[in-house]
Order: structure tokens, then C-alpha cells, then sequence
């Protein structure tokens, strides 16, 4: 017959299999399409027996269920059989129905919370199995609300005669103490008096729940710190004690104890001398009789060590301890050398002398296969990096580096950046280190390190040129370390005189054309592997050298206006500016695209990139002493840099800003860097009036083809002065791109505000006010030189005027 | 204390896992993946531990099923070595030269033992004799009530 009923047919298809037949037929299903069929079959089944009254074959299918759950199946379905079947007086029943409940529930569902008068009832079953089994569950899974309301029946328990039960509760009570934690005031008696039994499984739980307790409250500590005598004993006894077939592993007496009351010991003996005392001679006996040719052993001496070495013990244990670990280190177990490592980077801080005296065994660490053991043999040796090591420890780092596995090469840059930094011998070993690693790891370093570097070989002023040259080789061997290239790209485009050159004291002379220095930074340009900020560092650098080779400006020139075309939008706005300079601005090129002063520390060059006008202000006077500003060169601001170049050393002159109709791109860029307005850098300066003060003497400065400047200044403060210089033009043509530019001694800080405009016109129709503020704190003798720059008649004319006089001021400037 | 508990096969099957903490049904997945991942990669002789987010994880291969353990991180690793190696003593005890294939179709079983050896995460008994005393008691009540209850001999 083709139509069964539809009961006949669960029955006919899935009669209740035995649980193992059950796993046989999903084991030997040979796809997981065949598998997912024969559990739905199968879950089917469970599902219709749930159902139906008790068969007697429940557990079996839980069970079932179970398997089938742990196969990653869904298995919710069950979660009510678990509660009917804990509720079961049938103990068979009861273990699977507590074992689902383990594997199925947890606080969070509502179920559990149906199970908790079960668990409540068997906690005081006869049988002490049914016990064990609420109070295991209890332990595994017990919210908060039952372990509040399940904790007197624990305590009880604790005092109840069978030892079997107190192990359990006691494990229990630390549940309930680690979820509850006020609950452990009512556990403390109890515990308290555990520690008399001889029962190990006894004493290890008394010991576990003292621990909680202790860690938890700390006046619980103090009370329990009367137990150390008592702990003390029971070790002596374990450590003493001949051969205990039942509690002996590797001739070891039940090791889980004892580091068990080794650790109760050591949170015991933590900042206090008595106890520290008083467990000394113990340690001591621990560490020299425990048997160590067994991992048993070497887990009983670690945490001896441990022990010895959080508590107050005396100097002669501490060597000890510290020997111990460096035999740990020699020892051939990978394990054993690794948990030695993890523990003296704990006291590396502390016992720092005693670390490095196994330095070499640590080193050796690095070159070990394990990627675990070099992770810590990596931590150990950066922390023992010293003055005194710091170029034999750097070698071996350095070797690391090259082979180390990929998840420890950032950490492993990192550790070396701040080691050299640190305890650098010299700024050319520092370079040399840096540029070490960029080339082995410099995809792995942190987005600092360029300008960290760029700052420190502005710093090696002797270097640039051995610098330079160094870099310009690894440019030329690969540009695939971004880092790497932009560092390169940076030095060449500042220091390509350098390299044109030839000739270096450190290295080896190699002749390098322009056309060789263009070449390369063309190939980074044009790379598919350049970043676009690499590619920003070398079109910037290309243009820099604009002003430091002679023959090949003009393909200088070509490149730039190539690149104005790009897609890219940032290079498009450098090559568009650049070429603005080539054009419009050639007569500032010189002055803008100068060498780079000393960038200090800390300048604001390491928040450039979010920069705002307060973190310039800020900078503004403590620069100030070498009358320059740091603007280092991050590649997003580079452009904004160049205008932004108020200062300089005292040869380098500060161009005017805001010079009658510069392109808008840049102003709007300075603008927002300088967080609105450029004349508001100087915070430190008071804002001088715009309007030239009347009453103030004018003196004529300079007188020279028709063009007439003159000065005069009005004290604003002890140290402050405002100057002004009035420009005229008395010849029968017009004027214009007129523009000043001024530098004064280096303590006195310069600012210049915005002319009046750029054009004087014929006949003295028309002045050009400029407004110069000064201040000048040290006092010095006060001087300052003026840069005029102007076309007429279609040439441009230039020139310098020295001002040593003010007037207004005395004799010394004042 | 144990915060979790895991064996599998080197394919990457899970025969037990133990949770100590309450864990949401995802994050135990995503846990038994990641420590399927972090061990199975290891080459054979590495060393025993590893580090996961907060926890030291302990493991040893054991023929072809790993014992996989995650431990708080003032636990002794050396010592949590040493409880999956009583735990393998004590299934082995119990089924006698214990294979993967017994843990497999005996689950329950493997579940039964842990639990009188583990709780809450922390050794409860540290004598491999009396964990099979309970064990073999256990059993004994389990079958006398199904013999009382005359259901069909399993």
C-alpha cells in the first residue's frame, strides 16, 4: 500500500534508534547534504517522543539530542525535556536531563529558571549522586537569583559530613561568591574550617574558596592570614610525605594542591612581612626538594617562583627563585623556557640586574622556531636593552626583524624605534638603524616614523650628505617600502645638492647626474606600488630641486605641468601650484623652495595633518628663539607649507602674505590651516592697529630708481614695536608685484601683516603700507633688512636694504 | 579558572566543549572556530601555549583529538597541562585504552567524568582513584534504576 497512517509512517521511518545506531548513521553519511537529512530524520523522531508520554526511552533521546547539538544543530527543542527530565525521580534520567541543561541552558534563558526548585529539592536528596549532580549544574550554570537563593543550602552542605558533598559545595560556593560577590561573608566559617580535613578533594576546594573570598574582601584577607601556619603545615606534610599511591603524579604529591595552597599563599603573603616570614623556610624547602625532570614538578617550582617572588621574601630566596627561572631558560622543553620568559618579564622592572644577567640565554630565544617563545623572548629583550648593550642587542634585534613571523614585525619595529631613540650612541647609528629597518620591515611601521626620522636627520646636519646618499642607493634598489621612499624622496629633494655633488666622507663616491636623481624620482612617480602621498613626497621633491641643480630645470618644468593633469586631486594641486610658482611667482621659488630648517621635537609637525590654528599658536613661542617656524613637511599640507613659511633661519627672508592676487587654491589652504587667519599666529604678539600711527617720526630708509621706502615705529610694550614702511613710487611708470620682504636678528620675533596692496603706481599717486610687527625680548640690538621686489616696465628689479636705525627707539634698539 | 574546555579532531570536528561562563550560542561558535584555527595551524613540537584575547589557552594533542583549555591569565599553564592529562588518564581509565571513537559514541559518558573531576571551571578532585570510585558508583545506580524500572537493558 502506498498511504500509510501518518504514525505508522513516523514509526516505519524512524523507529526510536539506540543512541549509538543514531551516531553510526550520521558518521557514515557521506556528504554534509546527507548528514543534515539524516538529523532532521532523526530530530523528527526526538521531537514526536518528546511529545508522547513517558516510553522509558527519554534519556536516550536527550541524548541524542545532544550529539546532535554538539554537531552545531539547532537543538532549543529540547530545552523543556531537560527541565521535565531533571524533575524525573529516575537517576538515569535525572544525569542526561542535568547534563542537557548544562549543554542547552544557560542563565540567560527563561528555562533555567524552571529547573531551580528541582535543583533546590535534589541539593537534599538522599542519594548523594543526585546531589552531586544539582550541585554541579548549580556551579556550571547558576544565575545570580540562584545562587542568592540556593546559598544557605551550600553552606550547610559545607558543614555536612560526607566529603564527597563538601568538595562539591565548597566548588560551588565559589560560583555562588563569584557571581554574588556579598555572599561570601556567609561562606567564611565554613571555609575556615575545611581547612582541618584530611580529605584532599576537601582541602583543595577549601583552599579555591579561600582564595575567592580573599581576593574579593580584603578584611577577609586579614582574617585568613591567620591561616598560614595551618597552610604551611599541610604543604610540609605534602612535600615531606613518602610515596601516596592516590594522590602521586611523577613523584610528585598531589601537585594540584599544592600550587593550589601556593597561591593562597603568596595573595597571603603579599605586602606583609609577618606572613612572608613565616612562609619562607617553606619556599625555600619547595624549591630545592621539588623534583624538576617532570612538566609535574616544573608547574609545582613555577609556582613557587611565583610566589617567592610577589611576597616579601627575604634577598637570598629571591636569587633562588631568579636561578630557578634561568634554569628554566636552558631547560629543552619549549614550554618550560617560555613560562620562564613570561615570568621574569614580570620582574624585569624590579629585578632588572638579575634579568640581564641571562640576557644571552634570552637573545638565543629569538632565533628559537616557536612563534610563542619568540613573542616573549621578543618582549624580554626590548626591556633589557641598556646604554651599555644597547649595539650588540640592536644586532641581534635587528637579525630578528629579518626573519621574525609577520605578527611580530610591528611590534618588533616599534620596540627597536624606541630602544634606538633611547640609547642611541650616535646620530649616524641611529639613522643607520632606522634605515635598517625601513628597508626590512617598512610596511610594518607606524605612520610617525617618517617624520620622526625626517626630524632627526634635519637634526644630523654633518650626516645629510652620507644620508642622502644612503637613501638614494635603497631608492634605487626598491621602492616598494613606502616608508622607506618617502623618507628618500624628502632627503633628495632637500639635500639633492648634496647629493649632485659627488663626493661623501662616509661613503664611497658615486657620481650621480641630475638626470639620474630625475630619473628616480620619475620612477616613483610613475609607480603603481607609490602610495599617494609617496607620490606626493616626489613630485614635491622634484620640484625642490628645481632650485639645487642648474641644467635640467626645464624638465623640472615638464614634469610639473604633466602632472597638473592628473587624476589624482592632491598631486593635480601640487603640480597646478607648483606651476604657478614656475610662472607667476618665479621670483619666490628661491626663497619657498630653501632648505628646510632644524625641525625640533615635538613641533607641531606630529599633529600637521589634523593641524589647527591653536596648535600653531601654541608652537609660536618657544620657536621663537631661532626667529623660525616649524611647519615640517607633511605631504597633505605641503602646498599650505610652502606660503606658510613665516620665518626661517635669519638669512632666510619671510614673504609677505597674502601678496596681492595669489591664486585662490592657496589662499583658501593657509586659510584653513591657519584656522582662518594667518595674522592670528602670533598669540603672543599683540594685534597691532592697522592704521599707521600719525604722530610716530618717519625716516626714509631707502632711495633708489625712483622707488622711496620709509619707516617709522611706535612702541607697543617693554619688548614689542610696530613698524611700518611706507612705499612710494615716484617715476613716470607704473609699479607693480611690489613686495616686501623682512628678516630681523634671531631672537626677535617678525610678523608681518598684509600690505595695502601691490602696486605703486607713477607718481607718487598711491602708497604701500606694510605693517611689521616686532618683538623683541632679549633686548638685542635691533636691525632689521628689507627685500624690495618689483616689475616695471616689464623687467623685475630687486633689492636689499639693511635698516640699523629706528626711529623712536634709542641707540641700542630699545 | 578553566574558562572553556574543548576537544576536536584534527579535521576539525568538536567531540566535547565545556563552558564554565556563560557564553551566548554565537560567541561560542566563534570561539570554537578561533581555536580551531589558532591550533590546528601549529607545527607539531611547538610550544603548549598560546595567547587569545585575555586568555592563555593551553593545549596538547592527544593521538588524533586536541585538548584544547583557556585559562585566566593568573593560572598556571604548567599545571593546566596537567589537568588535561589527568583528564585523558581518567577516560582512559574508564574505557580502557580510550580512543577518539569512544569519546564519540559515548559522549555522554566523557561528560560524566569531566564533571567529577572539573566544576565551575576548578579541579574537585585530585585523586584519579576516587574520580573512578564515583564514576563506577554513578553507574551502578544508573543501571539498578533502569533494572527496577525494567525498561529495556541498554
Amino acid at each position: 500500500m502506498y498511504f500509510y497512517n501518518v504514525n505508522e509512517l513516523y514509526r516505519a521511518m524512524s523507529p526510536s534508534v539506540p543512541l549509538q545506531e543514531m551516531i553510526r548513521a550520521i558518521r557514515s553519511a557521506r556528504t554534509q547534504c546527507e548528514e543534515r537529512g539524516v538529523i532532521q530524520r532523526e530530530c523528527a523522531a526526538i521531537r514526536a517522543q518528546f511529545r508522547q508520554a513517558d516510553n522509558g526511552g527519554r534519556s536516550h533521546n536527550l541524548a541524542k539530542l545532544l550529539y546532535v547539538h554538539m554537531l552545531g544543530y539547532p537543538a532549543h527543542f529540547g530545552q523543556m525535556e531537560c527541565v521535565r527530565m531533571i524533575a524525573s525521580p529516575r537517576y538515569s534520567e535525572k544525569r542526561v536531563g542535568y547534563l542537557g541543561a548544562m549543554m542547552l541552558l544557560d542563565e540567560k534563558q527563561d528555562a533555567s529558571l524552571l529547573i531551580t526548585n528541582s535543583i533546590k529539592n535534589d541539593l537534599s536528596h538522599s542519594n548523594q549522586y543526585v546531589q552531586s549532580l544539582a550541585l554541579c549544574t548549580l556551579a556550571c550554570m547558576g544565575s545570580a537569583e540562584m545562587c542568592r537563593d540556593l546559598a544557605p543550602e551550600i553552606d550547610r552542605l559545607l558543614r555536612a559530613s560526607n566529603s564527597y558533598i563538601k568538595k562539591k559545595a565548597a566548588l560551588c560556593a565559589v560560583h555562588i561568591v563569584r557571581k554574588v560577590h556579598d555572599l561570601g561573608e556567609l561562606f567564611v566559617p565554613a571555609a575556615r574550617s575545611l581547612l582541618a580535613e584530611k580529605n584532599h578533594g576537601v582541602l583543595h576546594g577549601a583552599v579555591v574558596l579561600i582564595i575567592e573570598l580573599c581576593e574579593r574582601n580584603p578584611e577577609t584577607l586579614e582574617r585568613f592570614r591567620k591561616t598560614v601556619p595551618d597552610l604551611v603545615q599541610i604543604m610540609k606534610g605534602l612535600v615531606l610525605s613518602g610515596y601516596s599511591p592516590e594522590h602521586d603524579v611523577a613523584g610528585i604529591s598531589d601537585p594540584f594542591l599544592q600550587v593550589r595552597i601556593l597561591r593562597l599563599l603568596r595573595i597571603l603573603g603579599r605586602n606583609n612581612e609577618g606572613a612572608s616570614d613565616a612562609m619562607n623556610d617553606l619556599l625555600a624547602q619547595v624549591a630545592t626538594n621539588t623534583d624538576s625532570t617532570k612538566t609535574v614538578g616544573n608547574a609545582v617550582l613555577y609556582e613557587t617562583v611565583l610566589t617567592v617572588l610577589d611576597i616579601k621574601s627575604e634577598s637570598g630566596l629571591r636569587v633562588l627563585a631568579v636561578n630557578i627561572l634561568g634554569r628554566f631558560l636552558l631547560n629543552n622543553d619549549r614550554n618550560i623556557r617560555y613560562i620562564a620568559m613570561t615570568s621574569l618579564q614580570k620582574i624585569v622592572g624590579t629585578d632588572h640586574n638579575a634579568v640581564q644577567r641571562h640576557r644571552g640565554t634570552i637573545v638565543d630565544c629569538l632565533k628559537d622556531q616557536d612563534a610563542s617563545v619568540k613573542r616573549r623572548a621578543l618582549e624580554l629583550s626590548l626591556a633589557l636593552v641598556s646604554a651599555s648593550n644597547i649595539r650588540s642587542m640592536m644586532k641581534e634585534l635587528l637579525l630578528f626583524l629579518s626573519s621574525c613571523p609577520a605578527e611580530l614585525k610591528a611590534h618588533a619595529a616599534s620596540g627597536i624605534f624606541n630602544a634606538a631613540e633611547r640609547y642611541a650612541p650616535s646620530q649616524r647609528w641611529h639613522i643607520d638603524t632606522i634605515l635598517h629597518v625601513l628597508t626590512t620591515a617598512g610596511g610594518d611601521v607606524r605612520d610617525e616614523t617618517v617624520p620622526n626620522l625626517i626630524q632627526l636627520i634635519t637634526n644630523a646636519s654633518e650626516l645629510h650628505c652620507y644620508t642622502v646618499h644612503k637613501l638614494y642607493r635603497a631608492l634605487l634598489t626598491d621602492i616598494s617600502q613606502q616608508s622607506l621612499v618617502q623618507v628618500a624622496c624628502w632627503c633628495i629633494g632637500e639635500y639633492g645638492d648634496l647629493l649632485l655633488r659627488g663626493e661623501c666622507q662616509e661613503t664611497e663616491a658615486v657620481q650621480v647626474t641630475e638626470d639620474d636623481v630625475l630619473d628616480a624620482l620619475e620612477t616613483v612617480l610613475q609607480s603603481h606600488m607609490s602610495s599617494p602621498a609617496t607620490r606626493g613626497f616626489a613630485l614635491t621633491a622634484t620640484m625642490k630641486l628645481s632650485t639645487r641643480i642648474t641644467d635640467n630645470v626645464d624638465r623640472i618644468r615638464s614634469i610639473v605641468s604633466i602632472y597638473g593633469s592628473c587624476i589624482d586631486v592632491e598631486l593635480q594641486q601640487r603640480a597646478v601650484e607648483y606651476n604657478a610658482l614656475f610662472k607667476k611667482y618665479d621670483h619666490m621659488r628661491a626663497a619657498v623652495l630653501e632648505r628646510m630648517p632644524v625641525i625640533e621635537k615635538n613641533s607641531s609637525g606630529h599633529t600637521n595633518g589634523e593641524t589647527t590654528g591653536e596648535a600653531i599658536k601654541d608652537i609660536q613661542p618657544a620657536k621663537v628663539k631661532q626667529g623660525e617656524l616649524l611647519l615640517p613637511p607633511q605631504p597633505a599640507n605641503q602646498v599650505c607649507d610652502l606660503l606658510d613659511l613665516l620665518g626661517g633661519s635669519d638669512e632666510t627672508l619671510q614673504p609677505s602674505p597674502a601678496v596681492g592676487a595669489p591664486v585662490p587654491g592657496l589662499l583658501i589652504n593657509t586659510a584653513s590651516i591657519a584656522g582662518g587667519d594667518l595674522l592670528d599666529l602670533l598669540g603672543v604678539l599683540e594685534p597691532a592697529p592697522l592704521a599707521p600711527v600719525l604722530t610716530a617720526p618717519t625716516v626714509p630708509v631707502y632711495e633708489k630708481d625712483g622707488v622711496t621706502l620709509t619707516l617709522s615705529c611706535e612702541k607697543q610694550s617693554d619688548t614689542g614695536l610696530t613698524v611700518t614702511l611706507t612705499a612710494s613710487n615716484s617715476t613716470e611708470s607704473d609699479i607693480s608685484s611690489f613686495t616686501l620682504q623682512a628678516a630681523v636678528p634671531k631672537s626677535v620675533q617678525l610678523h608681518m601683516k598684509a600690505p595695502s596692496g601691490d602696486s605703486l603706481p607713477a607718481r607718487g599717486t598711491a602708497k604701500v603700507t606694510q605693517m611689521v610687527v616686532l618683538n623683541n625680548p632679549n633686548k638685542v640690538s635691533l636691525k632689521m633688512r628689507v627685500r624690495i621686489s618689483y616689475t616695471s616696465q616689464g623687467s623685475a628689479f630687486q633689492d636689499t636694504v639693511q635698516i640699523d636705525s629706528f626711529p623712536g627707539l634709542d641707540a641700542a634698539g630699545q | 579558572m578553566m574558562r572553556f574546555l574543548l576537544l576536536f579532531s584534527r579535521q576539525g570536528k568538536l567531540r566535547l566543549q565545556k563552558w564554565f561562563t556563560p557564553v551566548t550560542d554565537r560567541e561560542k561558535k566563534k570561539v570554537i572556530r578561533d581555536m580551531m584555527m589558532l591550533v590546528l595551524a601549529r607545527p607539531p613540537r611547538s610550544c603548549n601555549f598560546l595567547h587569545f584575547r585575555d586568555l592563555k589557552i593551553v593545549y596538547r594533542r592527544y593521538a588524533s583529538l586536541y585538548f584544547c583549555a583557556g585559562l585566566e591569565n593568573q593560572d598556571n599553564e604548567l599545571l593546566g597541562l596537567e589537568v588535561l592529562h589527568r583528564y585523558v588518564e581518567l577516560l582512559d581509565k574508564y574505557f580502557g585504552n580510550v580512543c577518539e571513537l569512544d569519546i564519540i559514541f559515548n559522549f555522554e559518558k566523557a561528560y560524566f567524568i569531566l564533571d567529577e573531576f572539573l566544576m565551575g571551571g576548578e579541579v574537585v578532585e585530585t585523586s584519579k582513584v576516587a574520580v573512578s570510585v564515583s564514576m563506577e558508583e554513578a553507574d551502578t545506580l544508573q543501571e539498578t534504576m533502569e533494572e527496577y524500572m525494567s525498561k529495556p537493558a541498554y
